[in-house]
């Protein structure tokens, strides 16, 4: 059953209220939000396998603090869209601003027009493909997760970055501080194929190159690699 | 934060809403700074004419007393100046010819009055306040325009000041609205005001607002001056910059402070978010984008 939310007539408290008290065994699966416009916050903190769909764009933090919920948006999204999220799958159809999945410990993110600067920016285990293109200072201090870009990528890709794994098919302005480029084993290959056909999207895996860190800016010890 | 608004028409026939579309964008962005508000309309213009929007908190006393020392004036033309107070604003026609002149005397013998912009098609209109009474004081949903700019400002480098309110004009037809800060402006105002350039406040905004007209007066377009920035302010920003016949749009490269643009066959729109352009004719169908950082936009008639 479909249940349509109308965010300016019923507002966002009440929108956030009623999607967080789901539970995992909710007869309403399926919601639709009607009339974003741009609004902040929205279909945030949520904790239960539904699906959220927003029919339109939608301003800062959508979808942040997510965990188990499917949330699609059809538009754009504004600033750090999917921040902090912990589980469950965030889709932009159009592009989003900046920072987007800034942060986030896990589930994925995908966005299939271009990211603005800062995407990824300190995160800590979420999967992030990007159809179009990332901005600069992306990925910056990355720690765990994986972050594809079958686009080009802006200044400064993966500055100060601990294990967190970049996979860019075109162009990289420039890598910053301690981001190297490194061998696409198989297992990259691997791994990157399940990414690119959980986000849906047809590359061939082989096309793209890996960067990720140099070691040298952080103290970096084998016997923890297990951590990341 | 702050929050920035523009528009830009393309399309004629749209030209009587500029104001009503403008205003409406600028109250989406009250809650980015509710501590003033201002709008730069770029109306109607009429050969040899010049707009002087002036602004005095006691306008009751202080535009009378103009209106008939004006008229009262031996050396000028402009002898049937009729001063229509608009809640603290006005705006006088003058010639071309005597707008200086005007200015000089505004300056000299009318200390209370404060001048807000001067050109041929520009008028500001800007107060201490929410968008909203700001926009109702000064019934700037009834203004008719080419272009506008507007501003919702939540202060950081200065005071709370209608002065310190945006848009900012330091030059003919000029203004420029400000998201972010800049942190060389104190040595820019004293190079800008030892170049001759007329700087009011201390406002780190209304230094950029400055350095464009002195590049600009060097003969850069407003293109090249905006390229000529990017070197030589330090700080943060999302500029809108007004001229008499478009807009320009230009992000510092680190872009932090919100940028979303979108154009149709009929207009180019601004705003700090999409929330300000939701109400827009056909928005479902325009392209909508995010500046880049570091690139220099500009829209002309």
């Amino acid at each position: 059953m479909m249940t349509t939310i109308d965010l300016t007539e019923q507002g966002l408290r009440y929108l956030n209220e009623t999607l967080q008290q789901q539970s995992a065994g909710t007869n309403q699966q399926d919601w639709t939000i009607i009339n974003p416009r741009g609004s902040h916050a929205i279909a945030v903190g949520l904790d239960a396998p539904i699906q959220v769909t927003v029919n339109g764009s939608t301003g800062y933090y959508c979808g942040g603090m997510n965990k188990q919920a499917t949330i699609m948006v059809k538009g754009s999204a504004g600033p750090g869209v999917a921040e902090n999220m912990t589980s469950g799958m965030v889709v932009v159809e159009g592009d989003a601003s900046q920072y987007a999945g800034a942060t986030g410990h896990g589930g994925t993110l995908v966005i299939r027009g271009n990211a603005a600067s800062r995407c990824g920016i300190s995160m800590k285990g979420i999967d992030i493909i990007v159809a179009g293109n990332i901005g600069h200072m992306s990925a910056f201090m990355a720690q765990k997760g994986n972050l594809v870009v079958l686009g080009d990528a802006g200044e400064a890709l993966g500055d100060s970055l601990y294990e967190a794994r970049l996979y860019v098919r075109g162009s990289v302005k420039s890598l910053g501080a301690d981001c190297i480029e490194k061998d696409m084993k198989d297992e990259h290959i691997k791994q990157l194929a399940e990414l690119l056909e959980r986000a849906d999207m047809d590359a061939d895996p082989a096309s793209f190159r890996r960067y990720g860190s140099a070691r040298q800016l952080y103290h970096f010890d084998v016997d923890n690699v297990s951590a990341y | 934060m702050c929050g920035i608004v523009g528009l830009f028409l393309k399309d004629d026939a749209m030209k009587p809403q500029l104001g009503e579309m403008l205003s409406a964008m600028l109250i989406t962005m009250t809650d980015r700074g509710p501590d003033s508000a201002g709008i730069a309309i770029y109306g109607d213009e009429s050969k040899g004419m010049t707009k002087l929007t002036i602004q005095s908190e006691q306008p009751d006393v202080d535009f009378p007393a103009l209106e008939k020392h004006l008229n009262d004036h031996a050396n000028l033309n402009s002898k049937t100046l009729n001063i229509i107070a608009k809640d603290t604003h006005a705006v006088m026609s003058v010639a071309d010819a005597e707008g200086d002149m005007i200015l000089g005397i505004i300056k000299n013998q009318f200390p209370t009055i404060r001048i807000m912009s001067q050109g041929q098609s520009i008028e500001i209109y800007k107060e201490v306040g929410l968008p909203k009474d700001v926009v109702s004081r000064f019934a700037l949903a009834q203004a008719g325009g080419s272009h506008g700019i507007g501003h919702t400002r939540m202060a950081t480098e200065s005071a709370v000041t209608t002065l310190g309110a945006h848009p900012f004009s330091t030059g003919q037809d000029q203004c420029l609205v400000h998201n972010g800060s800049l942190s060389n402006h104190n040595m820019m105002r004293r190079n800008l005001r030892a170049e001759g350039i007329d700087i009011q406040t201390e406002n780190d905004s209304e230094v950029a607002a400055a350095y464009l007209t002195a590049r600009m007066s060097d003969g850069e377009t407003l293109g090249e001056a905006l390229t000529s920035g990017l070197n030589d302010l330090d700080g943060f920003f999302t500029f809108v910059v007004g001229t008499k016949t478009g807009f320009g749009v230009l992000r510092d490269p680190i872009a932090c402070k919100p940028a979303v643009m979108a154009e149709t066959d009929a207009y180019v729109a601004f705003g700090s978010e999409y929330r300000a352009l939701v109400n827009l004719p056909a928005i479902e169908a325009a392209r909508v984008w995010e500046p880049e950082p570091a690139e220099v936009y500009f829209w002309s008639h």
